[in-house]
């Protein structure tokens, strides 16, 4: 690091727990030793606010134990407004904080007095942050600080990716070297399936069958890490861990939602040693030092094969020694996956989309920031925008669009060009037209998506915040109703203000489900894998349950194969069903879903609603499907993107994502948020005017263009269908099948609303008019 | 166009899936909260500039009402406009066409509380109005009977996403909100729950209408 220490850009990649953070310090704690620098000298970017409070907590240490005059804080959501005022009066010598901050910072007008005397930036964990649209906005606030601070340095920090030179040139300043340093990967990592007493059930995603044998591993080991792929499985397999631990081992729970008083505590108490096993989400996938973990326990398939190397590196942090993880599969059908992710990681076959272009919306609330940091011109920003990698190949014309977009909104129609937003001065520079703007154009900047979440207190005992709920969950609670949060169980009293007032509830089982919680789509890669194993003859690398089921589903209908397309239909409980095993991923799946549904309405189907997974999705409909090869033309599911697909949910929801970062839409306004909300109105509306009187709109296009990539991942649909080419297998069978039976207990069941729907809520209301005695 | 037919005070209504209310006898059309000119107020007040097609959208629904049943009158329940000066600001093209639908039939401008005060349009401009057994008024005010307001843009659902509503009971209706650029108000917000008795029904708009129990 220090013989590189003077490089404008530098991207180091070694296996967590490296000790690249430190490293990563090294040549600023040698530049600052000697007292002399005034002011910040080194910024830090990480993904995690945690992990910045972590980092800080871990460079104070030997910077106190060598006595030196150095001054480091960290700065993120959670810092209090007086540290901020603080902080940006007297900056100190290393600041550690996230891209939502940094972005913050820059906005401001005093941003170049702030920053003066900025040499390094590092940037940790930043394979994490290139996965999304917060490391474009991190790499655009970095061209800002190059524009303050010429000559500035930087540094990334990243697991093992794919794709390292990709990662050098996001990170790097357009058109600059980045050299990559890979530090040595250390051994292989060991890596098996718990074998457990009782199978893993047909369905679900718990792993609560395993609990015996994963209470057993954590007892041989000094700290273990339970990852979950969702908070809410990672809820229900804490409640059941809990109700099993008989000789009362410390585990804590941790995932996003929680309290942050909680989660801290739960951060402190590992880092003490004071704990022996956290059941824990994402939340923990980045590197945090969390002590001695020794062992690394995935319940449910890992979906991403590089995922669950960076996963596995969490135990041993230390450099020689392999890390030990052992996969928990959920259900039958994950225990196949599992298995083929086994083997990509023996293989060190690692998957990855390469990344698109930077996105539009980033930019155009780039340029709202920048205004509120001061008037601008046009074609310098232009420039500082095409230095940041993920913008390197911007044109003057998408440019310009944007800034037209945040100027005036950008509409076919002109309308109130007097209350343009941004406006032009006589000697060409660009302000916001109303200064007081930028207090709300402050509060609304980042581009995480979260979905609107409502806090949970106790109502009693000084009303304890509990953690946070999705607002569509809470909306589905009614008073009585028991649900799980940091692993204990309340009961649901009412709704006040905004926030979830809950009850302490002693009864053993929870009635409703957690709360959902973030999906991964299953690699192409993965999927593939797990087409191949279905062809084996026999699996004997797979537990006798699980070949003895794929045995059955060969006996009783057939097995997916990769060159063709399975579908299957029957009867079950009242509904027809009609199951199709694309394997393309739960995104692409969702959008096949949306797609047939469709087609199937206008067939006079009467198509009610379907769930997908990432290999199938399960449709259900008042009326059989007897031929289904009219469904599948890809040209009507092509026609279908472009006409219907339009006006689905889907489309709403990443409009509304990318509306959100552009500006259109704020998240968060000065007046606070009211419990009526008849002033806010659904930004679907705002989509349909679009689409009906300006369908060329940026925002659309824009819209348009994620979806395809994200939500929608058409792309895999095409691959699909190149995979299949027509060869389509219907098998009418009179009773659910064995591959299908999990689909069934799937969250996430997306309703159709049509004719079919229409039906039942007639006769639904037609019932409730009767019972409450208000019939004609 | 499909509706739902019912009895207030002993006037024969319909609430028809558009949101507008039908009084077929008086050949009256009534409809509320239309807030026109609201992306121009919001953009005013250095907000987003929100797609300006909202007043072309309420204008055209408007429209496709008023050429679907002739009214002798169109009664508007208040805040037609989202504020005074968002009336001032409408286009001459916007002007003409609102002239043109009020051609030929009595028009009626309720104040509400986004435009509390007279409107350089044309038509009648009152603060409330009585007609037959009915009250018109933008708000509803506790006791009265045979009252007809809006101002809550009331909305409901059976299950999933809420859809924008009539909320009726034996002493009041209450109109959603018709302008496109409106959100609502949930019917089981304790002011409609507190202000609608036990037995309201909620008559849901949309594709068809669709009546049940007002969820609270």
């Amino acid at each position: 690091m220090l013989a590189r220490a003077s490089d404008p850009a530098l991207l180091l990649i070694a296996p967590t727990g490296g000790g690249k953070t430190l490293a990563g310090f090294l040549p600023t704690l040698v530049e600052l030793a000697d007292g002399q620098h005034k002011g910040l000298h080194t910024l830090y970017i990480s993904p995690l606010k945690a992990l910045a409070a972590d980092i800080r907590r871990n460079l104070e240490t030997p910077v106190e134990e060598m006595g030196l005059p150095i001054r480091i804080e960290d700065r993120t959501g959670d810092t209090s407004y007086t540290k901020k005022r603080r902080q940006r009066a007297d900056p100190p010598h290393i600041l550690l904080t996230t891209p939502e901050s940094l972005a913050l910072l820059t906005s401001y007008e005093d941003a170049p007095r702030i920053f003066a005397g900025l040499k390094r930036v590092v940037v940790d964990e930043i394979h994490a942050l290139a996965e999304n649209k917060r490391g474009d906005q991190l790499m655009l606030a970095l061209a800002k600080l190059d524009s303050l601070c010429p000559g500035l340095r930087r540094v990334g920090l990243s697991a093992t990716v794919e794709d390292p030179p990709a990662l050098a040139r996001f990170l790097a300043r357009h058109p600059e070297p980045c050299a990559v340093l890979n530090a040595d990967p250390g051994p292989a990592p060991d890596i098996q399936m718990l074998s457990t007493q009782a199978p893993p059930p047909w369905s679900g995603g718990g792993g609560a069958y395993a609990i015996e044998e994963v209470l057993e591993e954590v007892r041989k080991h000094r700290i273990t890490l339970i990852f979950h792929n969702t908070r809410a499985q990672a809820e229900i397999f804490f409640h059941h861990l809990w109700m099993a631990n008989s000789d009362g081992l410390p585990i804590g729970i941790h995932h996003g939602s929680l309290d942050r008083v909680q989660r801290e505590r739960v951060e402190k108490a590992m880092v003490q040693g004071r704990l022996r096993a956290v059941v824990c989400t994402g939340s923990l996938d980045l590197g945090i030092d969390w002590g001695d973990v020794d062992l690394v326990i995935q319940v449910g398939a890992p979906k991403n094969v590089k995922r669950l190397v960076q996963r596995i590196g969490r135990a041993n942090h230390r450099y020689n020694a392999p890390s030990k993880a052992l996969l928990v599969p959920a259900n039958r059908f994950e225990v196949v996956e599992c298995v083929a992710a086994l083997e990509a990681v023996k293989e060190n076959d690692l998957d990855g989309d390469p990344r698109g272009p930077g996105p539009r919306d980033v930019l155009c609330q780039q340029i709202l920031i920048t205004a509120c940091s001061g008037p601008f011109e046009a074609t310098a920003l232009f420039e500082e925008v095409r230095s940041a990698g993920p913008y390197a190949a911007l044109t003057r014309a998408a440019f310009d669009e944007c800034l037209d977009y945040v100027a005036t909104g950008g509409y076919a129609l002109r309308a109130y060009d007097q209350w343009q937003r941004l406006k032009q001065r006589h000697d060409g520079m660009w302000q916001l037209r109303d200064p007081r703007a930028s207090q709300l154009i402050r509060m609304n900047i980042g581009t995480i998506q979260d979905s609107d979440t409502l806090k949970v207190r106790l109502k009693r005992g000084g009303g304890k915040p509990l953690g946070e709920v999705e607002e569509g969950f809470a909306a589905s609670l009614t008073t009585g109703d028991t649900f799980l949060i940091g692993g204990r169980i309340v009961r649901y009293e009412g709704l006040r203000e905004l926030t979830v007032e809950v009850s302490r509830d002693p009864g053993r089982k929870p009635k409703v489900a957690v709360f959902s919680g973030t999906k991964f789509a299953t690699s192409t890669q993965l999927s593939h894998r797990v087409l191949r194993m279905f062809q084996q003859d026999s699996w004997p690398e797979l537990p006798a349950h699980t070949a003895e089921w794929l045995t059955l589903q060969r006996e009783v209908s057939r097995l997916p194969e990769p060159g063709r397309l399975l579908l299957e239909s029957f009867p079950h409980d009242g509904r027809q069903h009609l199951v199709v095993y694309g394997f393309a991923g739960r995104n692409a799946m969702q959008t096949l879903g949306l797609l047939l549904t469709k087609r199937m309405e206008e067939e006079g189907l009467a198509p009610l609603g379907f769930v997908s997974t990432d290999y199938a999705v399960l449709i259900w409909g008042l009326e059989a499907v007897h031929d289904p090869a009219p469904l599948f033309g890809m040209e009507a599911l092509r026609d279908g993107l472009d006409g219907w697909l339009a006006g689905n949910a889907v489309m709403k929801r990443t409009f509304r994502a990318a509306a959100t970062i552009a500006g259109l839409i704020n998240r968060n306004t000065p007046q606070a948020r009211k419990s009526g909300r008849q002033a806010t109105f659904s930004s679907d509306i705002l989509y349909d005017t679009l689409l009906k009187y300006d369908p060329d709109h940026l925002l659309m296009r824009i819209t348009r263009e994620e979806a395809m990539r994200g939500l929608v991942d058409f792309g895999r649909i095409e691959e699909m269908a190149a995979r299949v080419q027509g060869r389509i297998d219907h098998m009418r069978l009179d009773r659910i099948t064995p591959l299908a039976a999990p689909l069934f207990l799937e969250v996430g069941k997306v309703p159709v609303e049509g004719e079919g729907r229409a039906r039942l809520e007639a006769l639904e209301a037609e019932r409730l008019m009767r019972e409450a005695g208000l019939s004609p | 166009m499909n509706g739902y037919d019912f009895s207030l005070s002993g006037a024969r209504l319909t609430a028809r899936a558009s949101g507008t209310l039908w009084w077929a006898a008086e050949g009256l059309l009534c409809l509320s909260d239309m807030h026109l000119g609201k992306a121009e107020r919001m953009a005013r007040r250095g907000g987003a500039a929100l797609p300006p097609y909202e007043i072309r959208d309420t204008l055209t629904r408007l429209e496709a009402e008023i050429e679907a049943l002739s009214p002798a009158t169109v009664l508007c329940l208040g805040d037609s406009f989202d504020d005074l000066a968002a009336a001032d600001a409408l286009s001459q093209a916007e002007l003409d066409w609102l002239a043109r639908l009020q051609a030929g039939r009595r028009w009626i401008w309720l104040e509400g509380n986004h435009d509390p005060g007279p409107i350089a349009l044309g038509g009648t401009h009152l603060g409330e109005l009585a007609l037959g057994p009915l009250t018109f008024r933008h708000i509803a005010e506790p006791g009265a009977q045979g009252e007809i307001s809006g101002h809550y843009h009331p909305k409901a659902g059976l299950r999933g996403a809420a859809r924008p509503c009539f909320l009726l009971d034996d002493s009041r209706l209450i109109l959603p909100a018709f302008g496109t650029y409106t959100g609502g108000l949930r019917s089981r917000d304790p002011v409609l729950a507190g202000l609608m008795q036990a037995n309201a029904r909620a008559i849901l708009t949309g594709r068809r209408t669709q009546v049940l129990p007002m969820p609270r």
